[in-house]
């Protein structure tokens, strides 16, 4: 289990002083300056050892996406947005982060903005979070106070401004360039790309998108150095990273823990093991909605990392971790997704407003039984179709979650159609 | 889903003067020239003022950032979190739906919304007061089931605190908010297995705030909490397109090839039948044409001659003719 002192969030739970004293008592906000003074060069450099990949869920290297943005103005600004639009069914991890840690993103945002050229930052927090959009305000106004923000931000001799924003509601803000186009004032309907926001962004200017845990987790990395957070973790995949376990645990919570630790670990340690015991376990969805679930069998030997999820044909994502049991209608669950992926289509695409539609109507049917054995197979065809043919990963995002569940609980989908027709449970009678 | 403005509107909107100081406050947050960035924060802000978000309401920011207003109309539709029909006057309720919050129980929750409140959802309660809704995921996963009432999450709900929650409500209290089962915040139930330590504060980040400021539930009138003014951008200004000093100069022209024949342009890269026969049309037949444009010459060629602006000096049309005036290949 990873020790105390190897946490980078040690106020994760908000019980110790949340004032920038209270930061400063725990280490954040020292020696700023200096890692800015080591110049630009050095602090993309260090975060590219650090082996940092972008805790957003799609795990691309965090320095190498640094290292994209101009090294020399061309007249436009360049912009440092921070995504803090958490609004991934499952994960809760940067709500902590703000509510309760805030200057580990501050100071984050002051480093990543020199490390990239930006002189100005934007957070972009999802509406619904109030108290945190406050919490955070209240932050950034104490750094202000103090001189953090603002002209010679910490005495670095870097100018830097931080602004928060907030969204209304909209899950598809979460997509880097929905997002801009939110921030400027409009839809959320995701833009083409190329060009990438490192191009033309937010403005027009170059522009680097970041999830907040991303940001937050690199004042600690320059402190404690790149060596530090690469000793944690299998190789690709180092440093700690926040689990947001929810479902059903005996104890659900948001723990910080090293990568690549066992998933039963995860669960014994900090949540108190699965409700029922480990027996009891239906599935595993690891990384939020729109990575596809794993059965028992395979969640019970599973690592969570970038890696070996991935050839499990699932994902990391934010390592939201959402535990079902038997007593779980997972046909149901999967459903619940699909509607929440049709309401949440920004309708640009047409495979995914029609899609995530159609999909949900099907799964509709499925989750009572009243269907035909050929629709199973006729959804993963239009899973296919969906997946790929979209601006933005949401189509894709729809598909996977559903892909998953008829790969791994085929048997029980038939099962309910056959109980449907005929009234008889077929193939659980024979176990 | 279909979202309209309700069929009854009030007749106009005004922000409360504090609002307004707040609203405008908001706008230094952005470049000179893109004040459309404060259209959902001016939305919201309205919204927390009236409870719902009316027509006036969404003409009123659009007047005043300068937009359409079918600009903040579709803003106003697009979001969720935009109530566009009158709610329940003490309190809205949205209750999470979405997977981690149904597998422990949200549906519970909704069940007591329609008994206790409504029916339907965004439908207003018989004495006036309450309406529901079930929204998607907001996030507090590992204190599911929850409900975001006002600013306000509930977390850890069941049956039973929920119905006390609402009870709370309808005698006229603001309950509590946060976790309803004696957590803390999102730490494992019965005690923390990290971060012993870290004590020290008597209820989480949220709470907190919802205690201090208790507005859980309040019509925001903007003088909750003081104005600040943010800093005003201090990154450069946004460079314009880059549009070329006027058209540049237009090159001398002739009416037809000397000496009977023109050069072959198709060897210029870039320039196939099509384009040749254009660049023959205006008057361009040969490579030292091309060769003797000076970059004035280039600019206009570049938005005049071809129809994908900027091919001209992209592709050093000027080099290339060069190259091929003098004989050699490109």
């Amino acid at each position: 289990m990873l020790a105390d002192k190897d946490r980078i969030f040690t106020n994760l739970y908000g019980m110790h002083d949340r004032s920038l004293a209270g930061a400063r008592a725990r280490g954040h906000w020292d020696g700023t300056a200096g890692y800015i003074q080591n110049g630009r060069d050095w602090v993309v450099d260090q975060v590219k050892a650090s082996g940092l990949r972008g805790r957003g869920g799609a795990g691309f290297p965090t320095g190498l996406k640094w290292s994209f943005m101009p090294k020399e103005s061309d007249g436009r600004p360049s912009y440092l947005v921070v995504n803090a639009d958490e609004s991934e069914p499952g994960t809760c991890k940067d709500r902590e982060i703000m509510r309760h840690d805030p200057h580990t993103l501050i100071e984050g945002c002051l480093i990543a903005g020199f490390g990239m050229g930006a002189h100005a930052g934007y957070i972009y927090i999802r509406g619904e979070f109030i108290r945190e959009r406050e919490a955070l305000q209240a932050a950034i106004d104490e750094c202000y106070d103090a001189g953090l923000l603002g002209k010679n931000a910490a005495g670095s001799g870097w100018d830097f401004d931080l602004y928060l924003h907030h969204g209304a509601g909209a899950y598809i803000c979460g997509e880097e360039t929905a997002l801009l186009e939110s921030l400027e004032g409009r839809k959320g309907m995701p833009r083409m790309k190329p060009p990438f926001p490192a191009g033309a962004g937010l403005y027009g200017a170059p522009t680097t998108v970041n999830n907040v845990e991303s940001i937050a987790v690199v004042p600690t990395i320059l402190r404690r150095g790149a060596d530090w957070f690469t000793s944690m973790g299998r190789p690709n995949n180092h440093g700690t990273k926040l689990f947001g376990i929810s479902g059903h645990v005996n104890n659900p919570c948001v723990v910080e823990e090293a990568m690549s630790i066992s998933l039963e670990e995860l669960l014994d340690k900090h949540c108190g093991g699965v409700r029922g015991g480990w027996k009891n376990l239906k599935a595993v969805i690891p990384g939020g909605s729109s990575v596809p679930l794993l059965p028992a069998d395979i969640a019970k030997d599973a690592i969570m990392d970038f890696d070996w999820l991935r050839e499990q044909q699932s994902g990391l994502g934010t390592a939201a971790v959402i535990v079902m049991d038997q007593s779980t209608d997972v046909i149901k669950a999967i459903w619940r997704l699909a509607k929440f992926y049709k309401h949440e289509s920004c309708g640009q695409c047409t495979p995914c407003r029609e899609g995530t539609g159609w999909m949900m109507r099907v799964m509709d049917r499925l989750v009572t039984g009243e269907a035909e054995l050929e629709e199973i197979d006729m959804l993963l065809s239009v899973t296919k179709q969906l997946e790929g043919h979209t601006i933005c990963a949401l189509g894709d995002a729809a598909a996977w979650p559903i892909q998953g569940l008829v790969r791994h609980f085929r048997n029980e989908i038939e099962d309910r159609i056959k109980y449907q027709k005929t009234g008889r449970v077929s193939s659980i009678a024979a176990e | 889903m279909l979202r309209r403005l309700h069929i009854e509107q009030p007749e106009s909107f005004a922000f409360t003067a504090a609002n307004q100081a707040w609203a405008e406050a908001q706008l230094t947050k952005f470049p000179e020239g893109r004040q459309a960035s404060g259209v959902i924060p001016l939305l919201w802000r309205a919204q927390e003022q009236e409870g719902w978000l009316s027509k006036p309401a969404i003409e009123f920011v659009a007047d005043m950032l300068g937009m359409a207003y079918i600009r903040v109309l579709e803003v106003a539709t697009f979001y969720f979190m935009f109530q566009l029909k009158p709610v329940g006057s003490v309190a809205h309720i949205q209750i999470c739906g979405t997977t981690s919050c149904m597998i422990m129980g949200s549906d519970d929750l909704i069940a007591i919304c329609k008994e206790v409140i409504s029916e339907n959802p965004h439908e207003i309660s018989a004495d006036g007061n309450f309406s529901w809704e079930e929204v998607e995921c907001l996030g507090a996963c590992t204190n599911a089931p929850m409900a975001q009432i006002g600013k306000d999450y509930y977390e850890d709900l069941n049956s039973s605190n929920f119905r006390d929650v609402l009870k709370a409500f309808a005698d006229g209290n603001v309950p509590r908010p946060g976790p309803q089962n004696s957590r803390f915040a999102a730490e494992p139930l019965g005690g923390v297995t990290s971060l012993q330590d870290m004590t020290g504060e008597d209820v989480n980040g949220s709470v907190a705030l919802a205690v201090t400021l208790g507005d859980t539930v309040k019509r925001i009138q903007g003088d909750e909490v003081p104005v600040r003014q943010a800093a005003k951008p201090t990154s450069q200004p946004v460079a314009a397109k880059p549009t070329p000093e006027a058209d540049g100069q237009k090159p001398v022209m002739l009416e037809g090839p000397r000496d009977g024949g023109g050069d072959d342009l198709k060897k210029i890269k870039g320039v196939g039948p099509k384009l040749e026969a254009d660049l023959n049309a205006k008057g361009v037949w040969h490579y030292d044409q091309i060769a003797n444009w000076t970059a004035e010459e280039v600019v206009w060629a570049d938005e005049h001659l071809v129809q994908f602006k900027g091919r001209v000096s992209r592709d050093d049309w000027v080099g290339q003719a060069k190259t091929l005036a003098a004989g050699d290949a490109t």
